[in-house]
């Protein structure tokens, strides 16, 4: 039987961390591409678009993420599309993390005062003139901490992706623990790590967070 | 041909009759102030007139062109109509400067220097030259009221219309906006304004149009209205604002 010292244990849920890392990423660019379209979509303030926004929002936020893993697992291989465990993790972290971002997003544009719209009527802006100038630069100062906030969300929500099979930190963990049976040991590191990634990205949101209030 | 005509105007916001048939025509040049009570259908009747609200019956024609709920029209009136907000509405991420310029560069297209040029003048006029480089949130309310008399400016209108522009102020900041609009009727703009400075209204407005549910009650010269109101509806608005 192979040994495994403590380095052994370590290193490979550093290697497994990258992937946690990669996944994280992946989500949060696909999560926020996805998100922003929506929220493009949804400031045109069409009522069927909104309907169809809204419930598709109200569809992935309430439904838990291991669900909805589970479902583009195993459900878009019943429809005959066969996804790797890759696939399903980013497209499902994606449509989660969309549902989110557009959530926030929306609410800071939401939070603008009316009047800003109203001004820009007045002085002839187009729609687009409109968003670019006016209303994505201060929602977007408004939602920089709140965005940081979510992607510490999207980290430990990757940790599901361990069920369908994607090896990352929690799967490593898993895996190594059946080897090695030192549970405390073993989820102590992993947790240790998932710590690691998040924690800096909470101080920035909180730092962000701070600035915001200075400059407003 | 009147500057601003309105014929017969309803407007409903659901079941709520906000506007009972409003007839009013002002003529370029003219300083009319549009006074009553709260929710007496003075600032919806303001909001008509820039399509900021739709009405649902009746016309309202502004410099020749019809005031319909088309976004393409809207922007085109634009041109024609300036509005200054209770709440200034200035953008509150760009600098003085910016604010002024932004409508003539995207809107009229102008280039940057032009621009530039156009809204120190305008600041200067305002009486704000040195804000130029300014964030309005470090401006007094007074000051940025100006700034956004200088951004309607900036578009050239041929009416300005302002929505309880000196509302939002505090008392000793009313008196340089004020100015303001006195220097624009000398310079021959038509202004339209919903305002509770009656002493304004008193003095620099050539008209009075007084609201009451929903209609115009009763209007005419600034003077004559202030000096003998002839419905007892005015009488009792004037009396409780005194």
């Amino acid at each position: 039987m192979v040994q495994f010292t403590d380095w052994d244990i370590l290193k490979n849920l550093l290697l497994a961390a990258r992937w946690t890392i990669l996944l994280s990423l992946l989500a949060f660019a696909g999560g926020g591409l996805f998100g922003l379209i929506l929220t493009l979509l949804r400031s045109m303030r069409n009522t069927f678009i909104t309907r169809v926004i809204q419930c598709y929002v109200e569809v992935f936020q309430g439904v838990p993420l291991l669900m909805q893993l589970f479902l583009t697992f195993f459900g878009l291989s019943l429809l005959g599309i066969e996804v790797d465990a890759w696939t399903a993790a980013i497209l499902s972290l994606t449509l989660f993390s969309s549902a989110f971002f557009h959530d926030i997003w929306r609410g800071c544009i939401e939070a603008l005062p009316k009047g800003q719209w109203e001004a820009c009527r007045t002085l002839g802006f187009t729609y687009m003139q409109t968003m670019r100038y006016i209303i994505v630069p201060q929602a977007m100062r408004m939602s920089i901490a709140p965005t940081v906030g979510f992607s510490v969300q999207i980290v430990k929500g990757t940790a599901l992706a361990s069920v369908i099979g994607f090896v990352e930190l929690t799967k490593a963990g898993t895996m190594i623990n059946n080897a090695v049976f030192e549970p405390f040991k073993v989820f102590a590191l992993v947790a240790l790590l998932y710590f690691v990634i998040c924690f800096p990205l909470s101080v920035l949101a909180r730092y962000l967070e701070s600035k915001n209030h200075v400059t407003r | 041909m009147s500057l601003v005509s309105l014929d017969e105007v309803h407007k409903y916001y659901g079941e709520n009759h906000v506007l009972k048939g409003v007839d009013l025509r002002v003529n370029a040049g003219e300083v009319v102030s549009i006074i009553g009570r709260s929710g007496s259908g003075k600032s919806t009747l303001l909001r008509c007139l820039n399509g900021l609200e739709e009405y649902q019956q009746g016309a309202v024609i502004v410099d020749n062109q019809s005031v319909e709920n088309d976004d393409y029209k809207l922007r085109l009136l634009s041109r024609s109509v300036g509005m200054v907000f209770q709440n200034f509405n200035l953008f509150p991420h760009m600098t003085v400067g910016e604010n002024v310029m932004l409508a003539t560069k995207l809107v009229l297209k102008k280039s940057v220097t032009e621009s530039r040029q156009l809204a120190e003048e305008l600041l200067a006029k305002v009486g704000l030259a040195d804000k130029f480089d300014a964030y309005p949130g470090n401006l007094s309310g007074g000051q940025q009221q100006r700034v956004a008399i200088a951004r309607s400016l900036a578009m050239s209108p041929k009416v300005l219309l302002c929505d309880e522009i000196t509302s939002a102020l505090d008392p000793e900041l009313v008196g340089e906006v004020l100015k303001v609009l006195e220097q624009l009727k000398e310079e021959g703009m038509t202004l339209i304004l919903v305002t509770h400075e009656m002493n304004f209204a008193r003095d620099v407005g050539d008209r009075v149009v007084f609201m009451n549910q929903g209609k115009v009650w009763e209007t005419g010269p600034s003077d004559e209205v202030f000096a003998n109101p002839q419905t007892d509806e005015l009488k009792s608005f004037l009396a409780a604002v005194r």
